[in-house]
């Protein structure tokens, strides 16, 4: 076989990491380069440095350390009865790229994952490697997340999570069974396990009684990542999971990937266009549940699957019409929020502006940008939608006719 | 008319000392001309007003203004200093006007502060340092940056705390700041010709741009908001997205219409080999290893779904003394061992208390996984029904079986039920040695997490006391004979 250069190796393993969603570079916390011989800060916020045609954000080196494995898991480009093009890099190259890289200012930091060789203690120590490098050779401060293997020692993992700003473990799919059926190798309840792990270790790490500060655990948390498409889950069944994965392991996120075709695909999962609507309305109600106050269960049925033409904020609405018009000169915040159209930032600012004011219909058009939305749910002191709430067409106003759909 | 002349586009010290003249002499907004003159001239000579300081002219502003002023201040907009005059003369009327952010004035200066604060954001993420020649053991970099608004001097901090270990320069049309590992400092702007014209890492950054696109989810819309056309230019990754968004069709097409390929022999051969979870309700586990492992796998009720793990019980494989409670909390789903969350810690206390050490009981619960439910992102215990208890029997007797205690402490009336086979009123039953069907001897009490609820402090204390008097007494039994 051909010696890759350094170049090839990237290609192959930056092509070979792209389908993991999270690029996510936020809540580090702050520190910076002063006072140590490195470079790097995280302040809080993310940054994305660049964007490529697929819409996502570039924030992080996102490379695999390696994409020989032994796992055969049917949507992975990597699985070992693949036939995709295979590299692996040293550890010393990834941390020299990563440093190259961030003093150009082209990254916030790193996302190292890697498929299966030998075992998973071997590689997961090959990875923790790498973050021990840049962090205690090179004083890094940048951001580094870790792609944690479930089945690798505690040990290695609280090494990890103590170098890693963020980790996480990919629950690859809503069902325990269709893992089973397409990935053959891994196992739910040893995911789970790894997770509930990592959540002691987060709190552990936070106990305020230990007079020495500990060297901080995962401070931007765990996330994980849901494969949207592959197997018959639907949307609400994939919700509800959602919040069990929240609620039992303090997520900051669960990213829905849609199934994108790659190269040399699997027999048992045939090719298809990623569905990429279903996976963009999965986040808007992810965003409900999480920021919106909204249970599981008032957007979606178990058994049911998300509008595709509308959002879910709105179906909501659509579906509890005896709720509205809401008067933005008098409703509570928690009413409010439930207005299509209105976010977080609208409400907070139009209930600072009401108390010295009474909104028209122009001052509800400054505060939120989607005017037409929430035209037909609102009262403002100038405005009444009259029988336009209960208008049975009004869905039909907002859903874009069928074929546009496909243009997303 | 009165005209004000500016030192610089930036000049927000400038503004705000003219500011502070003009409003005490109460000269109206539609009076007063902000101009930038570039010179040095603060304001316009013939018409200067008496500049006062602070405090004097009698009128205050709040430090929200003042915050949202310096960012407005930074937009390109000709009629920027204008608006902040109009907001400061407004302000003596309406003090909290800030937070009417529907009044068009105060909705202009936000969305100004909100490109200014956005062309900040991006001023991080789109300058690309170029390495240029240092001296022996030190880098150097040299960057090219045109920002959307005149951040440059706001936003130099940034790059100081994240590179301050090398030395840089970013030059804008602008105004171009310089870190040279020391101070920061800055210069007037430059020209294009005067940046390096590239660096041999830029060819690794292309490429890794260009491989972790996915051809199949083309969404050029998103790319272009969140990445503006007018800074591709400096960009050295944007020249190929043109040639990756025309090819991104053909590529999805043909990962969409290739026939999967055959998987080698091998691997086709150790798929077979792979052998799933045993079924639960096989053999009976004829060993403590075996119960542990079969609870994990258990699928005997739904409970496990939402669950991390089954919990089974732990201590010596012989002990004389089993305690069982009702099921694992959210800690001990976390953990896979029992009473190692808030009841673990009363429990723990209670058996000190009464002398039974827990290294010397067999402690498991009646059911072995965490039923609970959510309440926001938090989970709250749910007590377990009759149908999971009788589903989960089926560990606790083979536990019962291996372990073979002579007592058996049941905490609460779950547990109770699953020792005793039905349902028994704590209050009737509590404290007394009941005799078992397998020769051992049951002992009714208190679950330590109904010690942490029982809200009277009176009440609580005796039944703190009962629950350790009910230890002590169990304890006895197994040590006879």
């Amino acid at each position: 076989m051909a010696v890759l250069d350094l170049k090839q190796k990237l290609s192959i393993l930056a092509d070979a990491a792209k389908y993991d969603a999270s690029c996510a570079s936020s809540g580090a916390g702050k520190r910076d380069s002063q006072g140590g011989k490195g470079v790097g800060s995280t302040e809080g916020m993310g940054i994305c440095h660049a964007y490529t045609p697929d819409g996502r954000c570039v924030s992080l080196l996102k490379i695999l350390l390696t994409n020989y494995c032994i796992y055969d898991c049917a949507y992975c480009v990597n699985r070992v009865s693949s036939n995709t093009p295979r590299a692996r890099f040293k550890v010393q190259e990834v941390v020299d790229l990563t440093l190259g890289l961030y003093k150009r200012n082209y990254i916030e930091g790193l996302f190292l994952s890697s498929g299966i060789i030998r075992n998973s203690d071997y590689t997961m120590e090959a990875m923790v490697a790498v973050a021990r490098s840049l962090r205690a050779d090179h004083d890094f401060r940048g951001y580094i997340h870790l792609k944690l293997i479930p089945e690798a020692s505690v040990e290695l993992t609280n090494q990890a999570a103590l170098y890693a700003d963020r980790v996480s473990i990919n629950v690859e799919l809503p069902r325990d069974e269709s893992l089973a059926a397409f990935a053959p190798e891994k196992d739910a309840g040893v995911i789970r396990k790894a997770m509930g792990a990592v959540r002691l270790g987060i709190e552990a790490g936070k106990e305020p009684a230990r007079k020495t500060r500990p060297p901080k655990y995962a401070p931007a948390g765990q996330s994980t990542q849901m494969i949207i498409g592959a197997d018959g889950a639907r949307d609400g069944e994939i919700l509800a999971r959602s919040s069990t994965l929240y609620g039992n392991y303090g997520l900051r996120r669960v990213y829905y990937s849609a199934f994108s075709p790659i190269p040399d695909v699997a027999k048992s999962l045939p090719a298809q266009r990623p569905p990429l609507m279903r996976e963009h309305r999965l986040y808007q109600a992810d965003w409900l549940m999480r920021f919106y106050g909204f249970e599981t269960a008032e957007i979606i049925a178990p058994g049911e699957d998300l509008d595709l033409a509308i959002d879910p904020k709105l179906a909501w609405a659509l579906r509890h019409r005896e709720d509205f018009p809401v008067d933005v000169n008098i409703a509570s915040r928690e009413r409010l929020l439930r207005v299509p159209g209105l976010g977080t930032r609208s409400v907070d600012r139009m209930l600072a502006a009401r108390k010295l004011t009474r909104l028209s219909l122009a001052d509800v058009k400054r505060l939120a940008r989607n005017l037409e939305k929430l035209k037909p749910f609102v009262t403002a002191s100038d405005w009444s939608p009259g029988a336009l709430t209960d208008r049975v067409d009004l869905r039909d106003r907002f859903a874009p006719p069928p074929e546009q759909l496909s243009l997303f | 008319m009165r005209v004000v002349r500016l030192a610089s586009e930036t000049d927000f010290d400038g503004w705000r000392a003219a500011a502070r003249a003009l409003r005490p002499e109460a000269a109206a907004p539609a009076d007063v001309l902000w101009t930038v003159d570039g010179g040095q001239a603060s304001l316009f000579p013939a018409q200067a007003p008496q500049a006062r300081t602070a405090g004097e002219g009698g009128f205050k502003v709040s430090r929200a203004f003042v915050d949202l002023a310096g960012r407005v201040a930074l937009h390109r907009s000709p009629a920027r200093f204008d608006l902040l005059y109009r907001l400061l003369w407004r302000l003596d009327a309406t003090p909290r006007l800030l937070e009417i952010a529907s009044d068009p004035d105060v909705a202009l200066a936000l969305d100004m502060q909100s490109q200014v604060n956005r062309a900040a954001h991006k001023m991080k993420a789109f300058v690309r340092f170029r390495e240029v020649e240092a001296a022996e053991g030190a880098e150097a970099f040299v960057a090219w940056f045109e920002p959307a608004h005149r951040v440059t001097e706001a936003t130099a901090p940034f790059f100081v705390r994240r590179f301050s270990n090398m030395a840089f320069s970013i030059l804008t049309p602008d105004v171009c700041a310089h870190w040279d590992r020391q101070a920061l400092s800055f210069t007037p702007g430059a020209d294009p010709a005067d940046a390096p014209t590239g660096d041999d890492l830029e060819a690794y950054w292309r490429t890794y741009y260009a491989s972790t696109f996915n051809p199949a989810r083309l969404r050029t819309a998103t790319m272009v908001r969140e990445m503006p056309k007018r800074y591709w230019r400096n960009l050295p990754e944007a020249s190929l997205i043109p040639e990756m968004t025309r090819a991104a069709g053909d590529r999805t097409t043909q990962m969409v219409e290739t026939a999967p390929s055959e998987p080698a022999r091998r691997i086709v051969r150790a798929a077979l080999r792979v052998s799933r979870d045993a079924p639960f309700d096989g053999a009976a586990p004829s060993s403590l290893e075996a119960v542990t492992a079969g609870v994990d796998a258990c699928r005997r009720c739904p409970l496990w779904r939402d669950a991390t793990q089954g919990v089974a019980g732990e201590g010596p494989a012989r002990a004389r003394l089993m305690i069982v409670g009702e099921q694992p909390g959210d800690q001990e789903d976390l953990a896979g061992r029992p009473f190692v969350g808030p009841a673990g810690q009363v429990f723990d206390q209670a058996l000190a208390a009464a002398g039974v050490p827990r290294r010397e009981a067999y402690v498991t619960n009646a059911v072995k996984h965490f039923k609970h439910e959510l309440r926001g992102k938090r989970r709250i215990h749910k007590t377990p029904e009759a149908p999971e208890i009788e589903a989960c029997r089926w560990w606790l007797d083979a536990e019962r079986r291996l372990v073979r205690p002579r007592v058996i402490v049941a905490l609460g009336a779950t547990a109770a039920r699953a020792v005793l086979g039905k349902a028994a009123p704590i209050s009737k039953v509590r404290g007394q040695v009941l005799q078992l069907q397998d020769q051992a001897q049951a002992v009714v009490t208190w679950h330590p997490s109904y010690l942490l609820r029982v809200p009277d402090a009176e009440a609580k204390a005796r039944a703190e006391g009962q629950f350790i008097e009910d230890l002590k007494l169990a304890w006895a039994l197994a040590g006879e004979g």
